[in-house]
Parts: C-alpha cells; sequence; structure tokens
C-alpha cells in the first residue's frame, strides 16, 4: 500500500509517494505487542496479521518513515508491502510498474546504477540515535561519499523559497553527541 | 536454539544474533519461516471451524441413513442351487452396481449372502470357507460366515446381510440389510 505525503503542505503542492523502506530491523514489530508484523523469508515487511492486530497504532507512531497506516474501518494496519503477490511471482511492484519518470524503480542494482550514472543508492538512514539499513534504497548523488542519510539533522529546517532539498547529506552533528 | 530459517534473517536493534536475544524475542520471531507460534485467536477459529466441520458431518451421515432407500428391493437371479453348491462363492452385484456382494455355500443347502464391503472402510472382504471366516486384507479384519459377524480387528459392525429367497432350485437374492449391530 504506497499513499503519498505533502512536502510543505502550506506552500506547495508537491508530493511524494512513500512506500515501505522494508527495515533489516523493523521498529514496528518490534513495538507489536501482538506480534502481527511479520516479516517473510527474503526480507519484505508485511501488512499486520489480520487475526492479530488489535489496532492499537503502535507501529504508526514508531515508523521513522511514517509508512504504517491504521485503517480504521478494518481494525488493521495496512502498509506496503512491496506487493508481495506480484514480486513473488516475479513481477515487478505496481508502484514500480506503473510510475512513468522511474521515481519508483525495482530490478537489480547493478541496472539502476547503469542507468543514473549520476547518482549511487544508499539504504543507511539516521535517526538521532538510530541508524537503520533497508531492503529499499534511495538515490543520492554519486559524489557524494556520506555512508547515510541524517533524516533527523533537517527535521525543524525548512527550504528556501523555490528549493526543494534538505542538506539532509551534510554530515552535521549528531544531536545526541553534542548534548553529551 | 535453532538458527534462524529465513534467508535474511532480521537484524535487531542491539545486532546481536536472534540466538542472543532474550527468550521473550526468540519465542515471537519476526521472520515467518522461524514462527511457529500459534496464536490463541488462530487456534480458537481453528477449534470452532473444525467441530463445526464435525457436527455437519455428523448430520450429514445420520441425514444421509434417514434418506437411504430401504426398499423393495429387486429379486436378482444369482445362481441354481447345483451351481452355488458346486462353486462355493458366487459374487454379485446387489441391488445396484455399487454394492459387491458374496452368496456363500456353508453346506448342503445352507446359503448365505453378504456385502463385500468391510464395515470398517469398505475394503472387498475375501472368503476362507474352509477356515470359517471372511478376511479383510486392508487391515487384517476378520468375520464369521455364518452371520456376519466381526470376530477380529478394526470393524466394528456386521457386514450388510443379503436375503436370499430359494425357488425351484435357483437362488433369488431379494433384500438388502444394512447392519450396525
Amino acid at each position: 500500500m504506497i499513499h503519498l505525503e505533502y512536502v510543505e503542505r502550506s506552500t506547495s503542492v508537491q508530493t511524494v509517494p512513500v512506500v515501505c523502506m522494508h527495515c533489516h530491523s523493523p521498529t514496528c514489530a518490534d513495538v507489536c505487542p501482538a506480534d502481527a508484523i511479520k516479516r517473510s523469508g527474503d526480507g519484505r515487511v508485511m501488512t499486520a496479521r489480520k487475526p492479530r492486530c488489535i489496532a492499537c497504532s503502535n507501529c504508526v507512531l514508531a515508523c521513522p518513515f511514517g509508512v504504517p497506516k491504521m485503517m480504521t474501518e478494518f481494525d488493521l494496519m495496512m502498509k506496503c508491502d512491496m506487493c508481495y503477490d506480484r514480486t513473488s511471482t516475479g513481477r515487478k511492484p505496481m508502484c514500480a510498474s506503473v510510475c512513468p519518470s522511474g521515481a519508483l524503480y525495482y530490478g537489480p542494482r547493478a541496472e539502476v546504477e547503469a542507468m543514473r550514472v549520476r547518482s549511487r543508492p544508499t539504504n543507511s538512514f539516521r535517526f538521532g540515535e538510530q541508524t537503520i539499513t533497508t531492503k529499499v534504497n534511495m538515490m543520492v548523488p554519486r559524489e557524494n561519499l556520506d555512508t547515510h542519510i541524517d533524516v533527523t539533522a533537517a527535521m525543524n529546517e525548512r527550504p528556501a523559497a523555490g528549493l526543494i532539498a534538505l542538506n539532509v547529506l551534510l554530515d552535521g552533528p549528531v544531536p545526541m553527541e553534542e548534548a553529551s | 536454539m535453532t538458527p534462524p530459517l529465513s534467508e535474511a534473517p532480521r537484524e535487531y536493534p542491539d545486532h546481536k544474533p536472534l540466538q542472543e536475544q532474550p527468550h521473550w524475542v526468540q519465542d515471537f520471531p519476526t521472520d515467518v519461516p522461524d514462527d511457529d507460534h500459534v496464536a490463541r485467536r488462530e487456534f480458537v477459529k481453528f477449534l470452532v471451524l473444525t467441530s463445526g466441520a464435525f457436527v455437519a458431518g455428523q448430520c450429514w451421515i445420520a441425514a444421509a441413513g434417514a434418506l437411504r432407500e430401504k426398499g423393495p428391493f429387486p429379486r436378482k437371479q444369482l445362481a441354481t442351487v447345483a451351481e452355488l453348491e458346486s462353486r462355493r462363492v458366487v459374487e454379485f452385484r446387489y441391488p445396484d452396481e455399487h454394492e459387491p456382494c458374496l452368496a456363500l455355500c456353508l453346506g448342503p443347502g445352507r446359503f448365505v449372502a453378504y456385502g463385500q464391503k468391510c464395515s470398517h472402510l469398505a475394503c472387498a472382504v475375501v472368503p476362507h470357507l474352509d477356515k470359517g471366516e471372511l478376511h479383510c486384507p486392508c487391515h487384517n479384519g476378520f468375520f464369521e460366515v455364518h452371520e456376519g459377524r466381526p470376530v477380529a480387528g478394526p470393524p466394528r459392525r456386521p457386514l450388510p446381510l443379503v436375503k436370499l429367497e430359494i425357488i425351484d432350485a435357483v437362488v433369488y437374492a431379494t433384500g438388502f440389510e444394512p447392519r450396525t449391530v
């Protein structure tokens, strides 16, 4: 299940698609009190299991990427599971197969690296003290050598007018280190 | 603790493997291949559905028994008395093509006939008239030949009885009686 989020709703109509990043250490599953969120053997984090989910929204609050959505009409947390029904039979996820601009891409790493010569994929994200590695990668400029994307570094910044990029790749001071 | 079964085992926030995690984490693994935990709700659903299926099956068996054809049965010619006495055993199908039966000669003028389906799981029983028994080879069930009652093995009910009638030295089947006791 994919959803769109507004980047800066008060000033812009720009949206970004949000798909699950499929963390190697899924926080949503760690906080689930009902053991409802499961990972497939090849590392895809699934929608909560209907018989187990108690609709407590812990995962919605815990996910650093804001992926899980509480569907109150079903009393069930639903999220992107990389279209498990399609990818388990060798097809691309629906979002990647219909994306006209290639913003969402599904395929071998070497293929996307050859397609986007100025970018490289990275799958390490830092939220304060928590570093998360994911199955889904984001493309960052190739000349940038940072090992991770510091998401919270830009949390309180607002992009200057007309700019859509935030300096999340600059290795700023880690807030926790600063405090100690 | 067996090693994780999934191709890409999940990581934990403390970067230790599953074997070194506390027991409450090991008991509820996140990866589906490692998860053999049956949740209470799934277990209760399984119990309710299977017991419901058993109830429905029993009702169906009772209804099928009540609706079973109880006659009148056709009269079917099996063999002449002389033929049956010389052959000792005659196979036939009665009352329809799906019920194999056996007519047995136990001595001069003493004829019995039973359905051939074992009352246990409907294998075909084999007559051994010299030993006075009918043997079901599937699970070693034994029936005695005089009444068709079980004497050994898993069958608990006697074989169905086929009523015979002798008119002018010809043996006819005239009735079929499934028996429970």
